[in-house]
């Protein structure tokens, strides 16, 4: 934790660490992802490389991946996204519990890829919001590792208790601020 | 070989014309006989594998559509390839072999969904690859790679996300990865890439 977001002084306070909500929770949360793998194509083998014992994803804390979008609240979609597939994602990605996030691995994901076609949504952040790109056709598992370091590193800055309480007072407000999400 | 073996087949169904063929034996037959000779092929010739159906589209030829399938024989390891031309190339349709082959009731399905010919006895004609609402069938000639703007799939994400089926961008394709170098330099992109969305493709 960065000393911006903790003070600690063992002569003045004993016992006790003065620090802000914020950082409590964001450190909470960034470490302890729970991604969704969306394996759509080849990127979800090195998705599931990443979470094997070599490249080893548990020594970030995100190893539990689930699933159920109930369960996770980091989808990570891996492969092409074709617009029949489009609508699943969607509504996968709406049945997430907040606070969420959206990591687009690989080139598919993110523009299309190589797929210019009828056939294929040209970037899931067309549908859904996404904080972190992945490039690579596939990516390698270390670059998956990276942008999920990256992804804690941006949970590490949201502001937390300023977004859930706009959450509670305007509901819409809030999804549609989802959609914009700074990067 | 072959030769001898088109000559068998024409003995027995006069309503065969040979077809040219870089590969096995190829043979042109009328829409109305199709399922006569299937059924022969398969119970009395040894033809009991359905491998592929297909289509070809000639463009502005007439007939425009061409039925192609696909038949080996497990027994005596022959191929056989059908041709059959769709009398109506506005509404291209062929007889079903879904009673003879099981395995017809997708490859039909899939032809139908991207080139339009309707299976004539087809229990459950359906698209399969596209959704049920796609109004095209993208693998006819006169469809662009890059797709026609439609409405997305599903409505209700499509008020949400404000998302649309569009034309993907071609500028500088097609989009192809280089078999040299190392595979870190050797991801796909696009061949020419004088020229994009933003820049204009220089005439010459």
């Amino acid at each position: 934790m960065q000393n911006t977001n903790v003070a600690y002084d063992s002569k003045v306070e004993g016992e006790v660490i003065v620090t802000q909500a914020d950082a409590v929770i964001n450190w909470i949360r960034k470490h302890s992802v729970w991604p969704m793998p969306m394996g759509l194509a080849c990127c979800a083998i090195e998705l599931m490389a990443a979470g094997g014992a070599r490249f080893d994803i548990s020594r970030f804390g995100m190893e539990v991946m689930r699933f159920s979008p109930r369960q996770a609240d980091c989808m990570i979609v891996a492969g092409t996204v074709t617009y029949k597939m489009a609508e699943v994602v969607r509504r996968i990605y709406e049945q997430m519990a907040e606070p969420k996030w959206v990591v687009a691995m690989g080139a598919c994901a993110s523009t299309g890829g190589m797929y210019r076609s009828y056939a294929t949504l040209q970037g899931v952040d067309r549908i859904v919001p996404v904080d972190v790109y992945i490039s690579g056709c596939p990516p390698r598992p270390e670059a998956l590792l990276d942008a999920m370091i990256k992804l804690q590193d941006k949970i590490g800055r949201e502001r937390s208790v300023k977004n859930l309480t706009a959450r509670n007072a305007e509901p819409a407000e809030a999804e549609l601020a989802g959609a914009g999400k700074e990067s | 070989m072959a030769k001898s073996e088109f000559a068998h087949l024409k003995e027995r169904f006069d309503y065969l014309t040979e077809r040219e063929s870089a590969d096995h034996l190829a043979v042109n037959c009328p829409a109305d006989q199709l399922v006569e000779l299937c059924t022969a092929l398969r119970d009395e010739l040894g033809y009991d594998l359905l491998l592929d159906v297909t289509a070809v589209d000639w463009d502005a030829q007439s007939p425009r559509f061409t039925g192609i399938y696909h038949l080996l024989s497990t027994t005596k390891h022959e191929y056989l390839r059908i041709a059959v031309d769709c009398a109506d190339s506005i509404h291209p349709s062929l007889p079903s072999l879904c009673g003879l082959y099981a395995a017809a009731n997708w490859h039909e399905r899939e032809t139908y969904d991207l080139m339009g010919i309707h299976y004539e006895g087809h229990p459950d004609l359906r698209r399969i690859l596209m959704w049920d609402e796609y109004p095209y069938h993208p693998l006819r000639k006169d469809f662009p790679l890059a797709g026609i703007e439609t409405p997305f799939p599903a409505d209700d994400v499509a008020e949400s996300t404000n998302a649309k089926v569009l034309p993907a961008p071609m500028a500088g394709g097609p989009f192809v990865s280089s078999a040299d170098g190392p595979m870190s330099q050797t991801e796909p992109r696009a061949r020419d890439e004088s020229w994009n969305e933003q820049k204009e493709k220089p005439v010459e």
